[in-house]
């Protein structure tokens, strides 16, 4: 049975560890030897993949990169795939999800992270914090995931690019993907900060267009000329309809885009990074309702929009949690009564004894949770 | 891949909620107040049994709240410090020709695994430490150095041990449907053999532990459901004894070489110590005679409130300093772990004040004893209801904290007379 919490990737062991390993088993039954392993050296740890913060790079005001030397060979990754890394903050492991920055195939095997510090977010707040995870500071790594990548080979078709904040990141990661294959041949790259100092990775960025022909950076700065808005493209971008995009930022934007797609060009074309945390903070979809937490005998008023977990912590409930993204299974309880729609596709779902996920369900009317 | 087995997620938390069959609609909650009762329960209004559930759940509140670093840091220490001393006492055990050797390895080893069961195994498996999110002490994961499954522990315990507790015919840790502890319960010819089977659970309490999660009812009856399920526990059970015993009683003598047999009389020792000290602090939470059973009719329709009283009038504390508290996993803080099952172990000695309050306000016993005196009731209590009859014992008074003594403030003289020695 998959263990209820959330825990980093386990690190591939070449055979003769692993049988090494199942010996040492049963000696330190019902223990890991990794136990045993841990008195010593945490990131000797076989179960949960540990690394260390090498470096820590200021990227704009409140953006930070950290360089992390895993304890382990990195298992690769493609430009545009994201990491859940996971820290302790007062004791409490929390986990979230980072788009890997660096480059594939790193000679040291390092990879890296961009943080943008968002206001009273936890984990990002912490890991931008020099003095709470600085150089030397142990972080938790999961598995590497995520869809929104460059297809392999050469890209045939042009490409549009569009990014908004630290929605930079993936898109960051897929232009220096194209540099290194050298198919920066028809790219436009749109780009949304409220100022230009504010666009992180804006110097090499602009430097990489400075130089690069194939590779066209149109700024947008939305503290001066607001929003960018899809009425913008047909000026910025005439031919938007021909091209493969690739868009990542916050989810209103997309929503806004992606109508625009459906409705005036190939959705086919498009590709979508919905950034977290957006799930179950309100809006958008869903019905609200009235939450009764079972164990906590706490009763949460969830607005339309809003997970079952945001309405109990809301309330001052002591919820588990983990990802926030659907992905881990941490948060889930067992539905008492009444129904769930899932924030992320409207699905409505569950009944009488169901285990849900409670970071990406809103409530549906009244329910009981087994919480 | 959530919980199919029966296994409650989370399982500290789930205990403190009310059974369905128990759980009131905000009814009376029990049968009207009567002063004449034996029962401390019976003697409450509604309103008063309500606002000492609200006082408790204050006081689980308040400390869930206050949850941080510090008691990571206990529970990390502690972890360390029992693995530290395994290992220690394991190495010393491969010199076990050596008698010193011999006797520090198999009382450092009895010792470890005595923390390791109790202190953390017990504590974590209630998901005490579940709030840390740390999947490494977490009771979906954690399994304990004891052949009985986590698993199946879980189930006879958390869920029906600590919901139903010391309610006749509903907890099964009542006598462990084996022993006739209490002259409330019914006697059977079979009950002569307690003092007998007492002798044997004391040495292999882990087996006991692990057999009487078996639903035997249901596997008498010959529901097809129940016996899938005892085929399945037992064989979980064989595959999780099996590695236990391959351990204590094969690999690490075998690290002995010629002197095994000296390394897995030890091992057998530890095992055996940890068994009897396990049943020791074990059956002095609820067998003793201050503590008080209950009929299901007696609970019927119970609220939030009474719950709370039932814990406290089940269980019984026991009285030591904090090596002691520390070696019973706190189970010597029975009562306030009873009334709050998730609350992390360390934490259960600072409450304790606050839960004494509550029982003087409301004229309600506060049951503890020193350990010797409490075990010997226990035995006594064994011999006594092996046979038909027998008086319920003398109940706890009601709590009265002792007169704080004056404090004595030492002056000096001084040129106008005294004053204080140390302002």
């Amino acid at each position: 049975m998959e263990p209820l919490i959330e825990q980093g990737a386990q690190p591939q062991l070449p055979a003769v560890g692993r049988r090494l390993m199942a010996v040492a088993k049963s000696f330190t039954t019902p223990h890991l030897p990794d136990d045993y392993l841990a008195l010593l050296d945490p990131r000797w740890s076989l179960e949960e993949a540990v690394a260390t913060v090498e470096r820590r790079i200021v990227e704009a005001e409140g953006v930070v990169t950290l360089v992390l030397r895993p304890s382990f060979p990195w298992p690769g990754h493609e430009a545009g795939q994201y990491v859940r890394v996971g820290a302790e903050i007062k004791g409490i492991r929390h986990w979230r999800a980072f788009t890997v920055t660096s480059d594939p195939g790193h000679p040291e095997g390092l990879v890296s992270i961009t943080v943008q510090r968002v206001d009273g977010g936890l984990m990002s707040g912490h890991l931008t914090d020099d003095a709470a995870c600085g150089v030397g500071a142990r972080v938790w790594l999961g598995q590497v995931e995520g869809e929104f990548t460059m297809p392999p080979g050469p890209v045939g078709t042009p490409l549009l690019l569009i990014s908004a904040g630290c929605g930079v990141t993936p898109i960051w990661a897929m232009v220096r993907e194209l540099e290194r294959r050298g198919a920066l041949h028809d790219v436009v790259h749109l780009h949304s900060a409220r100022d230009p100092s504010r666009f992180v990775f804006g110097r090499p960025l602009r430097e990489l267009a400075g130089r690069t022909p194939g590779y066209a950076l149109h700024e947008h700065h939305s503290g001066a000329d607001g929003r960018l808005h899809r009425q913008d493209l047909d000026r910025l971008v005439p031919d938007w309809r021909d091209r493969q995009a690739f868009l990542s930022g916050p989810g209103e934007m997309l929503d806004d885009f992606e109508r625009h797609w459906t409705e005036h060009g190939d959705p086919a074309l498009l590709h979508l990074e919905r950034f977290r945390p957006s799930i179950g903070l309100g809006g958008g979809i869903g019905e609200g309702g009235t939450v009764t937490f079972g164990v906590s005998r706490v009763s949460a008023e969830a607005e339309p929009g809003v997970s079952i977990l945001v309405a109990g912590e809301r309330a001052g409930a002591a919820l588990p949690s983990g990802c926030r993204m659907g992905i881990c299974h941490s948060c889930i309880g067992r539905l008492k009564q009444g129904q769930v729609q899932d924030l992320r596709t409207g699905l409505v779902h569950g009944e009488p004894g169901q285990p849900v996920r409670t970071c990406v369900n809103g409530p549906c009317g009244d329910i009981e949770i087994e919480l | 891949m959530t919980t199919t087995n029966g296994a409650p997620r989370h399982a500290g938390a789930s205990t403190a909620t009310l059974p369905p069959t128990l759980a009131g609609t905000g009814g009376p909650g029990h049968a009207p107040a009567d002063p004449t009762s034996s029962n401390p329960l019976h003697r409450l209004t509604p309103e008063e049994i309500e606002r000492i559930g609200d006082a408790f759940q204050a006081i689980h509140d308040e400390v869930r709240a206050d949850l941080g670093e510090r008691d990571v840091t206990y529970i990390r220490n502690l972890i360390t410090f029992q693995r530290r001393l395994a290992v220690v006492s394991r190495a010393m055990l491969t010199a076990s020709r050596y008698p010193p050797a011999w006797l520090a390895g198999t009382l450092g080893l009895s010792v470890a695994k005595v923390l390791e069961n109790m202190e953390l195994g017990h504590n974590i498996l209630h998901g005490q430490w579940d709030w840390m999110n740390d999947p490494k002490i977490h009771s979906s994961t954690w399994d304990w150095d004891n052949v009985s499954t986590a698993a199946g522990w879980k189930h006879s315990h958390n869920v029906v041990h600590h919901t139903y507790t010391n309610i006749l015919g509903k907890d099964k840790d009542v006598g462990y449907e084996v022993m006739r502890v209490s002259a409330r319960q019914k006697w059977y010819p079979w009950f002569l053999a307690q003092p007998g089977l007492n002798l044997f659970l004391m040495a292999f309490f882990e087996w006991g532990v692990a057999l009487h999660d078996f639903d035997y009812e249901g596997i008498r009856r010959g529901d097809p459901e129940a016996r899938s399920a005892a085929r399945r526990e037992l064989k979980a059970l064989g595959r999780k004894a099996g590695k236990q015993m391959l351990k204590d009683y094969v690999l690490y003598p075998a690290l002995s070489g010629r002197h095994w047999r000296k390394t897995l009389a030890a091992n057998v020792i530890a095992n055996v110590a940890r068994n009897a000290w396990a049943n020791a602090i074990i059956f002095c939470g609820h067998f003793p005679d201050q503590s008080y059973v209950f009929t299901e009719a007696e609970v019927a329709g119970e609220t939030r409130g009474a719950w709370y009283v039932r814990q406290m009038l089940a269980s019984v504390n026991i009285e030591g300093g904090d090596a002691f508290h520390l070696m019973s996993g706190n189970l010597s803080f029975q009562i306030e772990h009873h009334l709050f099952p998730d609350m992390p172990s360390n934490r259960l000695k600072e409450i304790a004040p606050r839960v004494k309050a509550v029982c003087e306000e409301y004229g309600l016993p506060y049951n503890s004893g020193p350990f010797l005196q409490q075990w010997l009731m226990v035995q006594r209590s064994i011999l006594r209801y092996a046979f038909p009859g027998g008086d319920e014992r003398p109940k706890a008074e009601p709590y009265v904290a002792p007169p704080v003594p004056e404090a004595v403030v030492p002056t000096v003289e001084g040129v106008d007379g005294p004053v204080v020695a140390f302002p």
